[in-house]
């Protein structure tokens, strides 16, 4: 199943990309997965995803533990927390 | 009326409360945050995620009409380069009394902060760096959990 998955601050310039598009592994169901399954590709990935205690996550634009259940989302976007305001 | 805007343009903070003022109630609270020069903060971007920042500020808008009887909601912040002493949020709350305006009011910046996808960066001259995310800030949007509301 095709996934676009989006990248935000320092997590987007950790990755050196703002989006691309992944054919969803077997067996990863939830953000935290697909986070380890990221952090495992090195460099700059593993510098994003290598604690992922620091990230938070939403599923087609809304915010959800890294817990969630991946199911049929069609977008994933990684970030630090937010700073606005 | 709700009137959500993410933009990169300064805005006239008169002719926001002048579009609540014409709303039809008896108060109207704001609030303006302004680009602080923190330790040496010259300027700072501000990134966000386009279409679920919108999404997000509205769903805030719609939390607050349920919660206070309001007749109008703004929520405006700006994106991209800005300065020190620059503008980059306003909220402004209309209803028919005042309790209601300055309460919705409060209760929107404070959510704005930790429900909104925002991320700031700030340039220094010794270099530039990601804001990190306060626990005040989340504790101040959690206080809206326990029934402060009227």
């Amino acid at each position: 199943m095709a996934l676009d998955i989006l990248y935000f601050a320092w997590v987007r310039e950790r990755v050196g990309v703002g989006a691309e598009r992944i054919d969803l592994p077997a067996g990863i169901a939830t953000p935290l997965d697909l986070a380890l399954w990221l952090a495992a590709r090195g460099g700059g990935y593993a510098e994003a995803f290598g604690d992922p205690s620091r990230l938070r996550c939403a599923l087609d634009q809304d915010i959800v533990p890294l817990t969630a259940d991946l199911a049929n989302a069609a977008e994933i976007a990684f970030f630090p927390p937010v700073t606005g305001g | 009326m709700i009137s959500v805007r993410v933009q990169p343009e300064d805005f006239d903070v008169g002719a926001e409360l002048a579009a609540l003022e014409g709303q039809g109630g008896g108060a109207v609270a704001s609030f303006t945050g302004i680009v602080r020069a923190d330790d040496g903060v010259e300027a700072m971007t501000l990134e966000h995620y386009p279409g679920m920042t919108e999404k997000a500020l509205t769903a805030l808008a719609n939390e607050a009409k349920v919660r206070w009887p309001l007749c109008g909601v703004t929520l405006l912040h700006r994106v991209g380069a800005l300065r020190a002493g620059d503008r980059i949020v306003f909220v402004g709350t209309a209803s028919d009394h005042r309790a209601a305006a300055l309460e919705a009011c409060a209760f929107l910046i404070d959510r704005l902060k930790t429900d909104a996808p925002f991320w700031k960066k700030e340039h220094r001259s010794n270099g530039d760096s990601w804001v990190e995310a306060r626990a005040t800030d989340d504790a101040a949007a959690r206080s809206w959990e326990k029934g402060k509301a009227l």
